[in-house]
């Protein structure tokens, strides 16, 4: 443990109110602290540089996933081991409760939590390609009331987010896919547990006919950004599914990741296997007779 | 009265139970009363000169012991072998990590704040990050050529072969990276120390012995005043052997200066970075080789990276050039090799020692010359394995029957070798994942090489109690291998007595002899050997002494050491090591025998290439292998299981990535150690033939299991890919890179 | 010095005995267990969340303690390894372990133990995948895992 407690606080506010009232009076100055499987490690690496942070783990009101407006509603402090529990994610969201199963291990997914993986705003997180090839909203609450952003506008940058500083992620807003929609989830991270992910690659398409529909492409770890893919979702969206267009979608997938070399992969393979992962997509699309 | 009730059983291992019920004391369980804790400030830099230190603001220094080079009482080296690395360093810094000063506190969170605001202020010099940079001497960073050491082993005459025109002469290039040991209990101790009283060290290390003979040149003290026990040992595998003399020492500098026990145990952070790794290796290899697969000569020249300082890179080379040419008849070998120096900090012992990067480069280059003259790569090592009466690379004659032929077969129809080998080459035609199967074949010697048990002259100790209780008395430690099960079954058999009458007794320098280190899987065969003789002349002194006769029931041997003890005190016996009648080692020429025995085997990996991420994965895993008579069979398949699953983390998935002489990824997460979901059921199978050297016919065993899955795995790759690939780790980003017309929009 | 500011008080129940301890909020469950509570059984492998040497269960969950901060440990019911025996009789896994050979070095074992327990009780009869799975969270580095699964598939059978 390398950090000097002292110079820390957590905070334990009673309820969700408190918790909004601490950020209102003294906004910057608190941070959440949720299921810890990331704060935790900086801290122990004498690399937390916030120094006061409140526990919310306890609010119960933010755990859990219901139904609002058609829509599936996931809690922020719901757990990966909630995700995989819970029948109608796994049914209707099957690339959530796989990421939700590939993060860490049993360990963490008792832990982490969905509002933390986005709001922690790392762009190697697992959950997030789905949530945005889900076309997901997220729902912000403060003090002075709610408002929901649409998660593709969410990150900003490295580890930037829309959040204002007075506000808590108080839930996840998933829209049910349509009926024979086609869900591609796949994380390349080394090996099979306990791995953050090299490339995480996550799509969701409509095939109506023999041709594509609305098609969502997200990836993590290939930017500083979880990134969904307008442009390559723009060049296949209305065509057929044949070996030109997954030429042609892969090259312009390749321009519009921005992969780096770091400790754990190279740019290169970050975007080969990028590009692989879309042909592998598309050609099973195709080979269930699109 | 021998038995054979306990020797191939497998009874319950001594510790289990405090191991299963978290009562096992290690060493960062313990603490003292008026403890501090100790932390260690490094440099940042590779190489320079050091010109000063800093103490920031804000601390309260006035609180604090500091300990620089200045305060060592004797010499500031960890003595070893060239005694060349300085304990804290005095004007120069030769890696990154080196150890420049210490701090000790009680409170372990304000140290760390203490530990960052110490600013050393280095002038840079420039360093040398690899073998290449090292040999082209690019800077001169350890001696007068960067060289460490250098062997020459001779066999027949490789010159003027290769120009025979009927020969096929084949070359490849291997190399191997460097691997963290990765023991899950972190490198610490506990030191006391005075300059009245001498020093007590308790830790977690596998060599007491090594570490008290450091400790006396460091404080100039006489031996009986330093005194090392070893706490319980969660792994060590090699990362334990050397390493602990330098915590030991930085911890009993501090207690020695505050007057106070200090604790100092490494967060997983600072092992990783700051303790040795597994030698990073080259091998070149030249072979000629009839038309008809007759192996007729080996050239091989054999490099590894030290890393800065000598420590134990001359015998790790040793022990690789020995290894280099393999279980093979080969009338003309020669191979030169060199321990290089670089400004990475000090490589180490791992298991296998050397041998795995030797042997992981002959088994790729003799697939390579089965492939160029269109045999099959087992008919080629069938048609050299060495027999009974034939010489090694060291003209060591083999006198043990020697069935490789046999392991080769069992470990063939285990896997059904010859039918995937068939069926994947089809069937990879088609689909995006490729499969292959592919093996190796090899040796490993047991005990120090050539004339080094020798120079150890082991002892091990045996009291029988007053109750009729056996005591084992040995230095060798138990650190998961089960260390303390063997010899207790060892030392029952020879006595014909219960399991449960025997305790091996904990490594304390003050209370047991030294049997020397525990490594080069001597501790069952060497040291085991000696438990046994040991059990026997209590057996033989109390016969003497009139009061057993040739059997005896447990009550009657009870009785036999009361009446003993209360006539003479005591019954302790000693037993030194002396070296078996006929064996020879010229040191000068690296001739002879270079080990008492050797344990053979032939391992089989199947593995599944996806095209689309060229990830590895290994599905199936045989290893086969003769050990002479196993002691314990689920202790010693789990030594397999173990060792091979080091191997394919080496061979797949471990790392080490470099920048500027730093370990960039020394965090778990990063550095990446197979979990359950990763590995294959691993099927161990033995072959008994007993030595007579060793207890009950055992032979070495613990890093044999770590040479084989490397070359097994990428024989494996280059059968499912088409593509050979020569280094390890093989990284997905390695392999897409080597495949990569055929990965791309797969 | 030695005393870190800021302290609160923590009751929770550990090994079905109420706790009360003074900690920093952000101290490590881990630290608390070993430090506070002399519980040692409980080992730090990595400090980092990867290798489960760590594993406790809180409210029959499975957590690395060394990520949970003694605050959030308020009223929770933990386990540690020293309470899966019941007094001197083993339970079925820790019998398991020591059969098979489970245990070489034992630094992973309290963690190995108590991830195999909650396993078991989540899954009685697990697949070969669900011991993998199971188990994936708790690196062991001695036995290459053969071992533990004989042991898992002993404790399950009986």
């Amino acid at each position: 443990m390398r950090a000097y407690l002292p110079s820390y606080e957590l905070a334990v506010p009673r309820t969700l109110d408190d918790a909004l009232a601490m950020l209102r009076d003294e906004p910057g100055v608190w941070r959440p602290f949720a299921g810890g499987t990331d704060l935790m490690v900086l801290l122990e690496a004498g690399k937390l540089e916030h120094r006061k942070f409140f526990s919310i783990r306890h609010l119960s009101e933010l755990r859990g996933v219901g139904d609002s407006d058609g829509r599936v509603r996931v809690g922020a402090l719901t757990t990966y081991t909630d995700v995989r529990r819970s029948e109608p994610l796994t049914r209707h969201f099957p690339m959530l409760g796989r990421a939700a199963r590939e993060t860490g291990g049993i360990a963490i997914q008792n832990r982490g939590t969905v509002g933390g993986n986005i709001a922690n705003a790392s762009p190697a997180a697992d959950t997030p390609p789905a949530l945005l090839a889900y076309g997901a909203e997220v729902e912000l609450i403060s003090a002075s009331g709610a408002r929901r952003v649409p998660y593709a506008e969410f990150h900003t940058g490295y580890k930037r987010t829309v959040m204002r500083a007075d506000e808590l992620v108080a839930a996840v807003l998933l829209p049910r896919p349509r009926e024979g929609a086609r869900h591609y989830y796949r994380k390349v991270g080394t090996r099979r547990a306990q791995a953050i992910s090299k490339v995480c690659f996550a799509a969701l398409a409509e095939v109506e006919g023999d041709t594509l529909g609305e098609v969502r492409v997200a990836l993590g770890s290939v930017a500083p950004v979880v990134l969904r893919c307008p442009r390559t979702e723009a060049l296949l969206k209305g065509r057929r599914v044949d070996g030109e267009l997954s030429g042609a979608a892969a090259e312009e997938l390749a321009r519009e990741i921005t992969p780096i070399d770091d400790v754990r992969s190279t740019a290169r393979y970050r975007s080969r296997v990028a590009r692989n992962l879309l042909a592998e997509f598309l050609s099973g699309l195709s080979a269930e007779g699109v | 009265m021998t038995s054979d009730k306990n020797i191939g059983k497998p009874v319950p291992r001594k510790e289990g139970r405090a191991k299963v019920t978290g009562a096992a004391r290690y060493v960062d369980d313990l603490s003292l009363p008026g403890m501090l804790y100790g932390v260690t400030v490094r440099s940042p830099v590779p190489r320079g000169r050091l010109v000063g230190v800093h103490f920031g603001d804000g601390i309260p220094w006035d609180e604090f012991t500091v300990v620089t080079s200045r305060d060592i009482p004797g010499a500031n080296y960890v003595a070893l072998i060239l005694n060349d690395q300085p304990y804290l360093a005095e004007t120069f810094v030769n890696h990154a990590e080196e150890p420049v000063l210490l701090l000790a506190h009680p409170d372990k969170y304000l140290l760390e704040e203490a530990r960052r605001a110490v600013k050393l202020e280095i002038e840079p010099l420039p360093g040398v990050f690899d073998i290449e940079e090292s040999l082209a001497r690019a800077e001169v960073v350890w001696g007068e050529d960067n060289v460490f050491k250098t062997f020459l082993v001779e066999k027949g005459n490789v010159e003027g072969v290769w120009d025979t025109s009927d020969l096929v002469v084949v070359e490849g290039e291997y190399r191997t990276g460097a691997q963290e040991q990765l023991y899950i209990e972190t490198n610490g101790v506990i030191a006391e120390a005075s300059p009245g009283g001498g020093v007590v060290v308790r830790g977690s290390m596998q060599c007491p012995y090594y570490v008290h003979k450091a400790l006396v040149k460091l404080f100039d003290l006489p031996e009986e005043k330093i005194r090392v026990i070893q706490t319980e040992t969660g792994g060590g595998f090699g990362g334990k052997e050397e390493y602990p003399s330098l915590i030991a020492g930085h911890a009993a500098l501090l207690a020695w200066k505050s007057g106070r026990p200090v604790k100092m145990v490494y967060d997983r952070a600072e092992d990783m970075l700051a303790t040795t790794k597994r030698h990073p290796s080259r091998t070149r290899h030249r072979t000629a080789v009839t038309r008809d697969g007759r192996l007729v000569a080996m050239d091989i020249d054999f490099v590894v990276d030290g890393g800065a300082y000598a420590t134990l890179s001359s015998v790790v080379l040793s022990r690789g050039t020995i290894h280099a040419a393999g279980p093979y008849n080969c009338p003309n070998v020669r191979i030169r090799s060199r321990a290089v120096a670089t400004n990475v900090p000090p490589h180490g012992a791992f298991r296998g020692f050397g041998a795995p990067q030797s042997i992981f480069a002959l088994e790729r280059q003799l697939d390579k010359v089965a492939a160029a003259i269109g045999l099959a790569p087992d008919e080629l090592r069938r048609r050299n394995f060495i027999t009974k009466g034939e010489t090694t690379a060291t003209g060591q004659v083999i006198r043990e029957e020697v069935d490789l032929p046999g392991l080769l077969d069992r470990a063939f129809e285990l896997t059904d070798y010859h039918a995937k080998r068939e069926r994947f080459a089809r069937e990879n035609k088609a689909g995006r994942v490729k499969r292959g199967i592919g093996f190796a074949s090899f040796m490993h010697g047991a005990g120090f090489t050539g004339s080094g048990e020798k120079y150890l002259q082991s002892i091990v100790g045996c009291e029988a109690t007053a109750d009729g209780r056996v005591h084992v008395l040995s230095a060798s430690t138990e650190i998961g291998q089960g260390t303390n099960t063997i010899f207790a079954q060892i030392a029952a058999d020879a006595l014909g007595l219960d399991y449960e009458t025997i305790e091996v007794v904990r490594p304390d320098t003050a209370d047991v002899p030294n049997s020397g280190p525990t490594v080069a899987s001597r501790t069952c065969m060497i040291v085991g050997k000696l438990v046994e003789s040991a059990a026997l002349q209590i057996r033989e002194t109390l016969r003497g002494a009139g009061l057993v006769g040739d059997a005896y029931t447990g009550e009657e041997w009870a009785r036999a050491c009361a009446a003993y003890v209360e006539r003479n005190g005591a019954l302790k016996t000693f037993t030194q090591y002396t070296q078996p009648e006929g064996v020879e080692w010229d040191d000068e020429r690296y001739r002879g025998d270079a080990y008492g025995a050797y344990a053979w085997a032939v391992y089989v990996a199947e593995v599944s290439v996806d095209t689309l991420t060229c990830e590895t994965r290994v599905e199936d895993f045989v290893a086969v292998q003769e050990v002479g008579r196993v002691i314990h069979p689920v202790l010693a398949a789990g030594q397999i299981e173990g060792g091979v699953a080091q191997g394919i983390g080496w061979a797949l998935y471990e790392n080490v990535v470099w920048r500027d002489g730093r370990m960039a990824n020394g965090q778990m997460t990063n550095y990446i150690m197979p979990t359950s979901a990763d590995l294959p059921p691993i099927r161990v199978h033995f072959f008994e033939n007993p030595y007579a050297g060793g207890p009950g016919g055992a032979k070495g065993i613990g890093e044999l299991p770590m040479d084989g899955p490397a070359p097994a795995i990428l024989n494996a790759v280059e059968h499912a890919t088409g593509v050979a690939l020569d280094h390890v780790p093989l990284t997905p980003e390695a392999l897409m890179d080597a495949l990569a017309p055929e990965a791309v929009g797969a | 010095m030695t005393e870190a500011p800021g302290k609160i008080s923590i009751s929770c129940t550990v090994n079905g005995e109420a706790v009360t301890l003074e900690a920093h909020p952000f101290a490590r469950l881990l630290d608390v267990l070993r430090e506070g509570l002399r519980l040692t059984g409980t080992k730090e492998g990595c400090g980092e969340g990867e290798c489960g040497a760590c594993s406790v269960l809180i409210d029959g969950e499975l957590v690395n303690s060394c990520l949970v901060p003694a605050a959030q440990a308020e009223g929770a019911r933990v386990l540690t390894v020293e309470g899966v025996a019941d007094g001197e009789r083993l339970h079925a896994v820790q019998r398991a372990m020591i059969e098979c050979g489970g245990a070489q070095c034992g630094i992973c074992t309290p963690g190995m133990v108590l991830a195999a327990v909650n396993l078991l009780e989540r899954t009685p009869r697990p697949t070969d995948a669900d011991i993998r799975e199971g188990l994936a969270g708790n690196l062991c580095r001695c036995t290459g895992y053969t071992k533990i699964f004989d042991a898992v598939v002993r404790a399950c059978e009986r």
